[in-house]
């Protein structure tokens, strides 16, 4: 599973030259302040919109490649785009919009298998009581999850979600989230995902493309990208490294849960799961302390050793940020000029990283 | 006559709608002005250009007469044709409004999954144009019941064919002591008048809120 872009546009105010290739399935994450030109590579994506120069390929299929003259219409692409605005057909139910696609891609007629089943997506999205409705009558975040369903049951082989929450509220926007992780899971199915709310990168990425006045300025796996100290993201107030981990240990006892990641260990507050359960855990940059000596007599329960890696000066806040490599990951963390100079901080010296077991959110996947 | 005029004009004015709607071509604004002018033209002189274009040894009239053995100038078709040119330009309003209307993004979303271009016009453009492609017809028929100068100068006043209500009222007042079936037809066309206008907006109303609107 891979995926692989390319596009050249000329706006009249914005000039626009992206490319990226993402190898894993899953969901990758296109961040970026509006106007930043992420919409228009959706658009591009979902055949809507003709950029000067373009090539997709997913899998080796090639849906674009205005230098080969390849330009699929986007309803020969078989490719599933989720809108802003649900954009779901008045004049039909919530049934029939939901079979709209299903029936084109020549699912949905009997004995016709295969693909995503009309019962099982509805049953993801949690839509079967709005089954008879008409689009009118439903709320924000169900007309989301039905424009979603619809989507779905096309049968694409890429989804694109367009800012999906942004126009929802953050109680429904806390609606919907669980129903799009459930989907992350449930589907083996490649998903390019805009937005600009950090939250949605956490819960949802598996992959991350930083784009930036129409240039892709870093791309590569959540934890990479999350835990790089020279990006724009780890200088964010709210900054700070993602890691995939896996539960290690309860101690209910002590009412700890220990998790496994990036190489390291994190005993975090007890977490309600089995043991080798997949999780996330993000530890913002503020919140952990750097040390040389391990310190005694403290309520801390985790000091993890890690190398220094990089150092990225932030003149402005007056502040430091710390990249802490781990075995197999990396940490961050922002401290004061004065710190690094007290600590003696190099890089490829040896660091430990202090953090409240408290600090650490815990991120269902 | 008139549901044969509104039955021919709208297929028509719903093309003309939707090529004025959604299309920048050269000549749109002529198309523009030409769909607009029996709005403005006397219609006695719609009704002569018909004449001219139509008639028995008009370029259109004649080969139609050749061909088909057509003949429209003093026939219940000719009156219909009139009618349906008379009434176009109301139909085809009603219907680019709420072509324009519609959200350009619903047929964005039916290509995403998978619509052509036709099943993309009968499944989602013209459902979301129905208030105004119904209110449109329903306006143009009413307005044909009631169409006078060029009815009457292309297809003459002749009663069970091309006699309209007005025609008749006009023809009855020409009568002496024709007052009173004048003042009958009157009302009559009066309660047509206001019934084609009730049942417009009603349904308008009605699909409107099916769309959610």
């Amino acid at each position: 599973m891979s995926l692989a872009f390319r596009l050249r546009h000329r706006f009249p105010s914005i000039q626009m030259d992206m490319a990226f290739e993402v190898s894993s399935p899953g969901v990758t994450v296109l961040f970026g302040p509006s106007g930043s030109g992420k919409s228009t590579l959706i658009a591009a994506a979902a055949g809507l919109l003709r950029p000067d120069e373009c090539r997709i390929e997913i899998d080796g299929r090639l849906l674009a490649d205005t230098g080969a003259g390849v330009w699929l219409p986007p309803e020969r692409r078989r490719v599933g785009l989720v809108f802003q605005d649900a954009k779901l057909f008045p004049h039909m139910s919530v049934t029939t919009n939901l079979r709209f696609g299903q029936r084109r891609a020549g699912y949905g007629k009997d004995g016709a298998t295969g693909g995503a089943q009309f019962e099982e997506v509805v049953d993801l999205l949690g839509i079967a009581p709005l089954l008879t409705r008409r689009p009118h009558t439903l709320s924000g975040g169900e007309r989301q999850r039905v424009a979603i369903g619809r989507a779905l049951l096309a049968q694409p082989h890429l989804l694109l979600m367009d800012e999906p929450l942004a126009s929802l509220d953050s109680a429904r926007k806390a609606e919907i989230l669980p129903y799009l992780t459930r989907l992350k899971t449930a589907l083996r199915l490649p998903v390019l995902y805009v937005t600009h709310a950090l939250e949605e990168v956490i819960q949802l990425a598996d992959s991350v493309v930083l784009v930036e006045a129409g240039q892709v300025s870093a791309f590569g796996t959540v934890s990479e990208i999350t835990a790089r100290s020279d990006l724009k993201l780890a200088q964010r107030d709210d900054g700070g490294a993602l890691l995939l981990c896996r539960t290690a240990e309860h101690d209910g006892a002590r009412q700890l849960t220990r998790l496994e990641g990036g190489g390291a260990s994190f005993w975090v507050p007890q977490v309600d799961l089995p043991l080798g359960a997949a999780l996330r855990i993000r530890v913002p940059a503020r919140e952990v302390i750097l040390a040389s000596q391990p310190p005694e007599g403290i309520s801390l329960h985790n000091i993890v050793p890690g190398t220094v890696r990089r150092l990225t000066a932030e003149p402005a806040r007056r502040s430091v940020v710390v990249e802490i490599g781990l075995p197999s990951g990396a940490l961050l963390s922002r401290v004061t000029p004065d710190a690094v100079v007290r600590l003696e901080l190099v890089q490829n010296g040896p660091v430990l990283a202090l953090i409240k077991s408290t600090s650490i959110e815990v991120v269902l996947a | 006559m008139a549901a044969r005029a509104v039955g021919f004009g709208l297929p028509l004015a719903i093309l003309t709608a939707w090529l004025l709607a959604r299309y920048r071509f050269p000549g749109r604004p002529l198309l523009n002005a030409l769909v607009h002018l029996p709005l403005v033209l006397p219609p006695v002189v719609t009704g002569w250009l018909l004449l001219i274009l139509f008639g028995v040894r008009g370029p259109i009239g004649s080969l139609l007469q050749q061909w088909f053995g057509i003949r429209l100038v003093f026939t219940t078709t000719g009156a219909a044709l009139a009618c349906a040119v008379m009434v176009f330009p109301v139909m085809v309003r009603s219907i680019r409004l709420s072509l324009e209307a519609a959200d350009p993004g619903l047929e964005q979303a039916a290509r995403t999954l998978g619509a052509g271009r036709v099943d993309r016009l009968f499944n989602v453009t013209l459902p979301l144009a129905s208030p105004g492609i119904l209110v449109g017809a329903v306006v143009a028929y009413a307005t044909c019941l009631g169409e006078f100068g060029a009815v009457i100068t292309f297809a003459a006043n002749i009663p069970g064919a091309t006699q309209t209500l007005p025609l008749a009222i006009y023809a009855a007042l020409q009568v002496p002591g024709g007052e009173a079936k004048a003042a009958q037809l009157s009302m009559i066309s009066l309660a047509l008048a206001l019934v084609g206008l009730l049942l417009s907006e009603w349904l308008g109303k009605r699909l409107n809120t099916m769309l959610g609107k």
